[in-house]
């Protein structure tokens, strides 16, 4: 019985570690090789999942509902970074965290103006609604387990993109050494915009598939970017494979401490404190993984550059 | 320059000392009593702005994660408060402290608890630097959140209510004009303490590591010492500013953790001008202000900050009073 919940609590942290995944990979993609700290992106997420939202409650397709958010989110990605971004990336990352908390406050009051203060609630789209026993007796949300197919088919493919094609090539060159690439020839603004494109569509296909599991509500971006952050100094900036490792990782825990840590403190405690302690950790618990991983190794498990 | 010729600068001070000195009586005779509340809220703010601009204008440290000691030298004072009434203790193991609304207490306390908790965080924290301190000072601040967040006895979500002000000796604090002017005197010291300190050695030294830390080292100096004192000293700061922030509004809430709190302080640091001491109390006032009475007109009042943000990021980056100091200088 025991096994079977932990084999579920399991699947669900690495569902949400997926999600923490989509998000890490574009802000490290976008630190590493810009060198920029960029806040917003929360609020790319929040787009995304706004997005999927309405066209999904308006035809009632959710498929239709990601074909609109992936482009919308990334096409205001890419408006956000030509007249904004921009001209922060050779400033210091103090001007980079105002000028993008700017932004998140743009945001957070534009989407509660257009969209209102209530969170919409969406169903699961009807072809995902089911079940699956993957493991005999414990029965799957689908659709969970497709957000982690899809998450493993982005990983596939980011590490496809980086090591196997010519832009893949110029994103790792730019990465070590913008200067000499930007001299070789390469339109370096225009790669710059396009991998902040991607960083923003994969933000908005994390948002797009949140959309049905949490409320999708004002400031919900910032509550998963501050998780994002505990992903990226776990794993280490700019490391796409840090950000696969941290995400899962800080899944897993997230997930499983809220799941048995009560359980496991009122072993050894009376079940009053047992409760308090274990509601303080739950939710502590991802922060302590990070400072003891600080303490061991400050530049994060898996660092881009030596 | 002549010395005893009184700059624009000094003017401006002056100015702006008189004009808060004055509030209060101006308030009340024109029975714009509101004011006197407002102005405290500033002051409190200002206060946690210049503990901050302590760490990020002279020792480069720029932490996201401000509202983690505000908010923890509230609860200290609401949960001290909170045992005053049961007359119960706030700790009873390995020693007892019995809750009380003594303000020279509570207040103390405060400070020192935001003080060792910003050395647990900066000992941590400290152990990297850029956006690396950044995202970890942000990440343990929401940690802090979600801990008062699950203190039920203290109210989880929902906060807890103080019964009355702090006593403050003979000092009637529920007076709201004795309570700015106890925040103001605050604030002054802080900032005449904050004044000595960036001059003193101590405080070279710490200006030496925001320009190059590694000399700093090669010279003898434990870098990571310094740093980590100066981040304690900002977090009492802070811890006592959110002493304040409770008994100006009788209420503690995780809300006064949350992150945006963080930004807010940070973004009075930077409107005011970072590095100048006296220039976060100036953005402190222009942000509340802007605050008030934008939000008279419109309940959307980010959709403006955060474009004024941007912009003031973006074109004047050396904040109010930090533009104002820079063209002094150019002139003199």
């Amino acid at each position: 019985m025991y096994l079977l919940l932990f084999c579920q609590q399991f699947l669900n942290g690495l569902q949400f570690g997926v999600m923490l995944f989509l998000m890490a990979s574009g802000l490290t993609l976008i630190f590493g090789i810009m060198d920029l700290i960029n806040l917003a992106h929360g609020s790319l997420f929040m787009v995304g999942a706004y997005l999927c939202a309405t066209v999904f409650q308006q035809t009632g397709s959710f498929m239709l509902g990601l074909l609109v958010a992936l482009p919308g989110t990334a096409l205001v990605g890419i408006v956000v970074e030509i007249f904004t971004l921009r001209t922060l990336y050779a400033r210091d990352h103090l001007d980079q965290v105002l000028a993008t908390f700017g932004l998140i406050l743009f945001f957070n009051e534009l989407t509660k103006i257009i969209w209102g203060p209530r969170a919409l609630f969406l169903d699961v789209p009807e072809a995902l609604s089911g079940t699956i026993e993957i493991i005999p007796g414990a029965p799957y949300p689908t659709f969970r387990l497709a957000i982690i197919i899809v998450g493993i088919i982005v990983a596939i493919f980011l590490y496809f993109l980086i090591t196997r094609t010519r832009l893949g090539m110029l994103i790792r060159a730019s990465a070590t050494n913008r200067e000499i690439v930007g001299a070789l020839g390469v339109n370096v603004k225009l790669l710059y915009t396009l991998i902040f494109g991607l960083g923003a569509l994969l933000a908005g296909l994390a948002g797009a598939m949140a959309g049905p599991l949490f409320a999708v509500e004002v400031g919900m971006g910032e509550d998963i970017l501050i998780l994002t952050f505990v992903v990226i100094v776990i794993g280490g900036i700019g490391s796409i494979r840090g950000a696969l490792v941290g995400a899962i990782l800080v899944g897993l825990i997230d997930t499983l401490g809220r799941a048995f840590l009560p359980a496991l403190f009122k072993l050894f405690l009376d079940p009053a404190t047992a409760d308090g302690v274990g509601a303080s950790l739950d939710s502590m618990a991802i922060y302590i993984l990070m400072a003891l991983v600080l303490a061991w190794k400050p530049r994060g498990l898996l660092p881009a550059h030596e | 320059m002549n010395r005893f010729q009184p700059t624009l600068k000094a003017c401006i001070l002056m100015a702006a000392l008189v004009f808060l000195i004055g509030l209060p009586p101006v308030a009340s005779a024109l029975e714009a009593t509101f004011y006197i509340g407002l102005f405290s809220r500033i002051l409190i703010y200002a206060l946690a702005a210049v503990s901050l601009d302590l760490i990020l204008g002279y020792g480069g440290m720029v932490s996201f994660g401000h509202a983690a000691f505000f908010g923890a030298g509230a609860y200290v004072v609401g949960i001290f408060a909170f045992h005053g009434i049961e007359g119960s203790a706030v700790i009873s193991w390995p020693f007892v402290i019995m809750g009380t609304d003594n303000a020279l207490i509570s207040w103390a306390v405060a400070a020192a608890a935001s003080a060792g908790l910003a050395f647990v965080i900066g000992a941590i924290s400290l152990r990297t630097s850029g956006v690396y301190f950044i995202m970890i000072t942000l990440a343990f601040a929401q940690m802090m959140y979600f801990f008062f967040t699950s203190l039920e006895l203290y109210g989880g979500d929902d906060g807890l209510s103080l019964f009355t002000r702090n006593r403050l000796g003979h000092l009637d604090l529920s007076n709201d004009a004795a309570f700015y002017y106890t925040c103001l005197g605050l604030l002054i010291g802080f900032l005449l303490f904050t004044r000595r300190l960036v001059n003193s050695r101590f405080g070279m030294v710490i200006r030496g590591c925001k320009e190059n830390e590694r000399r700093m080292g090669a010279l003898g100096f434990p870098t990571y010492r310094y740093k980590l004192i100066c981040f304690v000293i900002a977090g009492a700061g802070a811890g006592l500013a959110g002493a304040l922030m409770a008994n100006q509004t009788e209420f503690v809430s995780p809300s006064l953790l949350h992150w945006t709190v963080s930004g807010d302080i940070l973004v009075m640091v930077v409107l005011g001008g970072v590095g100048t001491i006296v220039g976060p109390v100036f953005g402190a006032i222009v942000l509340l202000l802007l605050e008030e009475f934008i939000s008279r007109y419109t309940e959307h009042w980010m959709l403006f900050l955060g474009p004024i943000l941007i912009f003031v990021v973006l074109f004047a980056r050396r904040g109010l009073y930090g533009s104002f100091v820079e063209r002094i200088g150019n002139n003199g």
